[in-house]
């Protein structure tokens, strides 16, 4: 998903996570505990032995895990159901340099892959009505939870040439020939960049609402905008302090899709429910979103959205962008208008009435049948 | 009265531990040295510091030196402008010294928290430059081979030889470091190489030119 607000190229990539699922830890002030802890020279304190011990857990789990390929991670059964919705066929982990990425097909093996990515704060469950379709018509489908994201391992640090570097990874175990590409939001802001540096990687690429035009900024003066910035840095800054204590807050299945629909709200409760089991899990004192925590949707960083559109125009694969006219809080605000003057020379854009930014949900067999008659 | 001292403590930056090095005890500011890219923070104060007067400290960037290296890397500037700031709060503020990519780092350190940084000195060193200050390609590079988990992390070096740097993203953080509450000029350029990043901020306010790193830690040391 892409924020139209403000982004930041070095975290998570473009993410916007509702901050009240995001808390920091119980019962001494986070700022007093990342005090005692960085005081400490070494663990001297049983308080800090515990504040350390939790951290170099984090660093365990999130830095030094490593999985053989094709390993099974979760039997796909006693999952609730959504009309159309269905669990991939296969689930293994693939190994991106000491990162676990959770990766997923549905369809025939031997079938020509098909590669689906999906857009910040989502997971490659968000495809299970789409990816279906995608596989019935004859495709192998492999899609993958982006790190810190869904199954994937969390990691210490985020950024787009990671996620790039997590996808190269992914579709090379798949094959080192040239692969169509469907790629929502951020996913396809990622993919325009994979398929302007590594052009011999994808055959055809179909963007879906992935294409942010210039930054929107309020009409404010120089002065005002730097100071904004500082606003910006500030918080960043705070929350990084904070960020090794922070954990998603829990609820119940329902509250966590209510959570979700605030940034979701053309997509039905039914919907947000069925994700909430794949992409949450149920601890003792309720579900929790699986993103991790420590992932912030961040407010400065030197790139320019406009960058991506520089890109785009450049391609020379054929090329398919499809973007809802109507705008969401998750969404880029890009206008088709904006977009006419990048569109690259084998490419189209098709503007899709009356839909938002998840524009393969919201009309799944529509955007399928016009994505298959592109690819073939 | 400064004395000699060689510890390490260790500070957390989320998941990544902060090698802490202090290199000589004492009172009043405290100068922090930030290392260049693919270095790690020197064990003895460097001649250029030898006569400021407080205590004097080094960082090592995630990825460097004794500080943990993460899986997978996902470096930016930014990043390491947050490990500053986790040392920068654990020290109460403290003067600069940064070379190559601790040069950059010091600049946006002093924007990002101009009431912490007693000013920023920026000298030559490995990642002065920076990538490109507009689109690029990247390289197709999946693996690091044998020298994953090592420091200084090899993507660290791929991905912060890289990063962007805009002129005018340079420039704003140059004008953030007047905002805070010090009477100086916050920004010491004294550094030979000039990639477009220096040349944007050289004429903004605040912006000191034209004087050797010895000149300026002096006149930071005095104020």
């Amino acid at each position: 998903m892409y924020s139209r607000g403000t982004y930041v190229v070095l975290d998570a990539g473009i993410v916007r996570t509702d901050d009240d699922d995001v808390v920091v830890d119980d019962d001494e002030p986070p700022s007093k505990k990342l005090e005692t802890i960085a005081k400490a020279p070494k663990p001297n304190t049983p308080h800090s032995r515990y504040l350390w011990s939790r951290v170099r857990k984090n660093i365990t789990n999130h830095t030094t895990r490593h999985f053989g390929r094709r390993r099974v991670i979760q039997p796909m059964t006693n999952l609730p159901s959504f009309p159309g919705a269905q669990r991939p066929a296969r689930s293994y982990r693939t190994d991106a340099d000491g990162v676990s990425i959770a990766t997923y097909e549905w369809g025939n093996e031997s079938d020509p892959p098909l590669f689906l990515v999906h857009g910040g704060s989502d997971f490659a469950g968000t495809y299970d009505v789409f990816a279906p379709i995608m596989a019935a018509a004859g495709y192998r489908v492999i899609s993958w939870d982006h790190r810190g994201h869904g199954d994937s391992d969390h990691t210490a640090l985020y950024g787009w040439d990671a996620d790039i570097r997590d996808a190269l990874t992914v579709m090379s175990s798949i094959t080192n020939k040239a692969a169509p590409v469907v790629a929502h939001s951020k996913g396809g802001a990622l993919m325009l960049q994979l398929a302007d540096a590594s052009p011999y990687r994808i055959s055809k690429l179909v963007n879906i609402d992935g294409m942010p035009s210039k930054r929107r900024m309020p009409d404010a003066p120089d002065h005002d905008q730097t100071r904004m910035m500082a606003g910006e840095i500030t918080g960043w800054l705070d929350f990084r302090h904070e960020a090794a204590l922070a954990h998603r807050k829990p609820g119940s299945l329902h509250d966590l899709a209510v959570r979700r629909g605030k940034m979701n709200p053309r997509l039905p409760i039914e919907w947000l429910e069925y994700l909430v089991t794949i992409g949450a899990r149920q601890d003792d004192d309720g579900w929790r979103w699986k993103l991790d925590p420590t992932m912030r949707f961040g407010g400065f960083g030197p790139w320019r959205p406009e960058w991506t559109l520089l890109r785009m125009i450049a391609l020379g694969m054929p090329f398919l962008g499809l973007i809802g006219t109507i705008d969401e809080p998750m969404g880029w605000g890009t206008r088709p208008r904006d977009l006419a003057p990048w569109i690259p020379r084998n490419g189209r854009l098709e503007a899709i009435h009356d839909v938002g930014h998840f524009v393969h949900i919201e009309k799944p067999n529509e955007v399928s049948t016009m994505i298959l008659e592109f690819l073939s | 009265m400064s004395t000699t001292a060689n510890t390490t403590q260790q500070l957390v930056h989320n998941k990544v531990s902060l090698a802490l090095h202090t290199l000589r005890v004492g009172s009043g500011t405290p100068l922090l040295l930030l290392h260049g890219l693919g270095e790690h923070s020197p064990s003895t104060v460097p001649e250029v510091a030898t006569r400021w007067p407080g205590p004097i400290y080094a960082l090592d960037f995630t990825g460097h030196g004794q500080s943990s290296v993460p899986a997978g890397g996902g470096y930016s500037c930014e990043i390491l402008l947050a490990d500053v700031d986790v040392a920068l709060r654990h020290l109460g503020g403290a003067c600069l010294l940064g070379r190559g990519i601790g040069a950059y780092i010091a600049l946006l350190a002093a924007g990002a928290r101009p009431e912490l940084v007693h000013g920023a000195v920026l000298t030559d060193g490995p990642g002065l430059a920076g990538g490109a200050t507009h689109i690029s390609a990247v390289t197709e590079i999946a693996t690091v081979g044998d020298r994953s988990g090592q420091t200084p992390d090899p993507w660290a070096l791929i991905e912060l030889s890289r990063d962007a740097r805009p002129a005018n993203y340079a420039s704003t953080f140059a004008r953030l470091s007047v905002t805070g509450p010090n009477d100086i000029d916050p920004i010491a350029v004294c550094c030979v190489v000039r990639p477009p990043w220096i040349e944007a901020i050289n004429e903004e306010p605040g912006v000191m030119t034209g004087l050797s790193a010895q000149e300026a830690l002096e006149s930071y040391a005095a104020r």
